[in-house]
């Protein structure tokens, strides 16, 4: 029982001493207020939205419980699954384009070749202070033929282009406003990320005569790989709670955006249009869920890649 | 596989070399690291740049023209009268300033939420990166899982919560639920691993120090630029949040700017809501200024800090 020894024996133990032992607790003095809040706005809601999800409010009987029934009606939901539906295609193709243009500025930076490197990285950047309902009401006007660049090019060049905010379009169009305002955001990411790529493997790729292609495809991106598959992550989580775009541009389009347009804008309206915080709740939970899976399995096979 | 000896006696014969090395690299090093700049590469990075700015452009010169010149003139030129000032005056000045209540909430919202979150994610941080104690690990591990939850999941539970609770239409529900930034734990985690010598802290205790004055006298300064850097990203989410608002306020005495914003633009589609598109894109541009000056002024912090936090991946 060395550990109850008393604390006369302070400088004798060098391996634990007991002081250290008295300060165990003093962390939990630091991280506790974190830790309380994060209680009250994280775990119990969760903890809260299962239990609704258990339960059914019905107008005869009011509320009971129903176990698993509106996981069942969730699964069967077509609703639902259009919504998922269309959100695995925003994800197919919005991030892959995302991430593509931002690790092609991210490159282009790094390599010192720009001329004007940091007025080029901060004006790249600055969408990113836009909140989502600027950027939205903003390209939502420019989309729009009333006022917007549309209408003046089709007047000046006297040509007709698609309206972006038919229902065909306003999916690649929510994708281009998402792409402008967070490019710059992975971009520095995997900037920051390159730039503590350590040079000497560079000279030594040089002297090895590899040219720029090989070094970006040999060093640069194995280097950064942990960056490019955080990115992809934060990415996915993104495009699987599309919210704030499709619900601005709502008001401007809508004949192409309906109020179950994204599987986060349906759990909202079952909500607060419908009142069905019960069924509500489930859908958000089968979301989470899915969320996590796809990020998880991205997160390994990221890692697995040439590990 | 030379010297499996000096991986175990780790950082000291690791730094060895390190040092030397500038010394003999330094006359070579310049020759082949300063590649030759490039205008074609200029030119094509310059194409994203110019989709980068082209919109902040365009919301700048439309707030310059009058609801008949939104619609009248091209996009990204004037219009012939200047209607910048007066778009501004009446901005602030529409439904009995209004503009300048939501201007206020946002900012009650930027100063509490966001300075709460990052003091919190300052305190976790430097209690994950400098203190063993009981629990840490799942700690760590529960906030980092907590990454993946889609916040909008959470919301609508928040949401009936707060309402038994009597919080909804108030500003409690927009800044208690912003005090917590798993992100910022993160990164200040990161940071405070490499900028708090433990050391440091050890020579404050012996000379007598407590633990709050240690952190706030010898911690905290050192840890200034990543606070910033946590401080600036906090504050974005919390000035551009959108979600938390529409669902948590209904009066809009308590609405910030983004839920004022998309009220004014919903008020053209309603029976008998007056169109007010050149208020709605001057108070965007007003809206966007002050973040984006925060941005360019403190640069310096937030890329060392955006830096350090992708070291450690």
């Amino acid at each position: 029982m060395t550990t109850l020894q008393p604390p006369v024996a302070a400088g004798r133990r060098p391996s634990r001493p007991p002081w250290r032992r008295a300060r165990a607790w003093t962390g939990w003095g630091f991280i506790g207020p974190f830790v309380a809040v994060f209680a009250l706005v994280f775990l119990a809601p969760l903890a809260y939205s299962v239990y609704l999800s258990l339960f059914r409010d019905r107008l005869i009987g009011g509320t009971t419980f129903v176990g698993l029934d509106n996981y069942q009606q969730a699964l069967k939901d077509d609703q639902f699954w259009a919504a998922l539906e269309r959100v695995a295609l925003f994800l197919a193709v919005q991030v892959p384009i995302m991430l593509g243009i931002a690790l092609l500025v991210a490159l282009a930076l790094d390599s010192g070749r720009l001329y004007g490197k940091d007025f080029f990285r901060i004006s790249i950047f600055l969408p990113y202070a836009v909140p989502a309902v600027v950027a939205s009401l903003m390209w939502g006007f420019m989309y729009g033929s009333r006022f917007g660049l549309v209408g003046d090019i089709n007047d000046g060049l006297g040509v007709s282009l698609p309206d972006p905010l038919s229902p065909d379009l306003v999916l690649a169009s929510i994708g281009n406003i998402v792409t402008w305002e967070f490019v710059g955001y992975n971009m520095l990411i995997f900037y920051s990320a390159l730039r503590v790529v350590p040079h000497s493997l560079y000279e030594a790729a040089q002297i090895d005569g590899a040219g720029q292609w090989r070094v970006i495809t040999a060093i640069k991106l194995p280097a950064i790989r942990g960056a490019l598959v955080i990115a992809t992550i934060f990415s996915i989580i993104g495009s699987f709670q599309l919210f704030n775009e499709p619900a601005i541009l709502q008001k401007l389009a809508p004949n192409a955006i309906t109020t179950d347009y994204t599987p986060n804008y349906y759990t909202y309206s079952l909500s607060f249009s419908g009142q069905q915080h019960n069924y509500s709740a489930t859908v958000a939970i089968v979301m989470g869920v899915i969320t996590m899976i796809v990020a998880y399995v991205v997160q390994l096979r990221g890692m697995r890649k040439g590990a | 596989m030379t010297g499996p000896t000096a991986t175990t006696t780790a950082p000291r014969p690791a730094t060895k070399p390190h040092t030397a090395a500038p010394r003999l690299r330094a006359p070579r090093r310049q020759a082949p690291s300063r590649p030759r700049r490039s205008v074609l590469l200029t030119v094509l990075t310059g194409v994203f740049v110019l989709y980068s700015l082209v919109p902040l452009l365009w919301l700048l010169i439309s707030a310059t023209k009058t609801q008949e010149g939104l619609a009248g003139s091209f996009g990204l030129w004037f219009d012939g009268d200047f209607a910048l000032w007066d778009n501004i005056s009446e901005t602030f000045t529409y439904q009995d300033g209004v503009f300048v209540r939501w201007l206020l909430n946002t900012l009650l919202y930027v100063v509490v939420g966001a300075g709460g979150a990052t003091f919190l994610a300052v305190l976790g941080g430097y209690a994950l990166a400098k203190f063993d104690f009981p629990g840490r690990r799942g700690v760590f591990a529960v906030v980092i899982g907590a990454v993946a939850v889609p916040t909008t999941a959470l919301a609508v539970p928040t949401f009936l919560m707060f309402s038994k609770l009597g919080l909804t239409d108030t500003p409690w529900a927009i800044i208690v639920p912003s005090l917590i930034s798993p992100f910022g734990l993160y990164l200040m985690w990161v940071f405070a691993t490499e900028a708090v010598p433990t050391e440091l802290m050890e020579a404050a205790r012996i000379d007598g120090a407590g633990e709050l004055r240690t952190f706030f006298q010898v911690a905290l300064p050192l840890l200034a630029p990543g606070t910033v850097t946590v401080l600036l990203f906090t504050t974005v989410a919390t000035w551009n949040n959108y979600f938390l608002p529409l669902i948590m306020l209904k009066d809009p005495d308590w609405y910030p700017l983004t839920l004022g914003l998309d009220a004014w633009n919903k008020q053209a589609s309603t029976a008998g809501g007056e169109a007010v598109f050149n208020l709605v894109i001057t108070g965007s541009l007003v809206t966007i200024v002050p973040l984006i000056a925060a941005f360019l002024l403190l640069q310096k912090y937030w890329r060392s800090g955006l830096a350090a936090g992708s070291v450690k991946e």
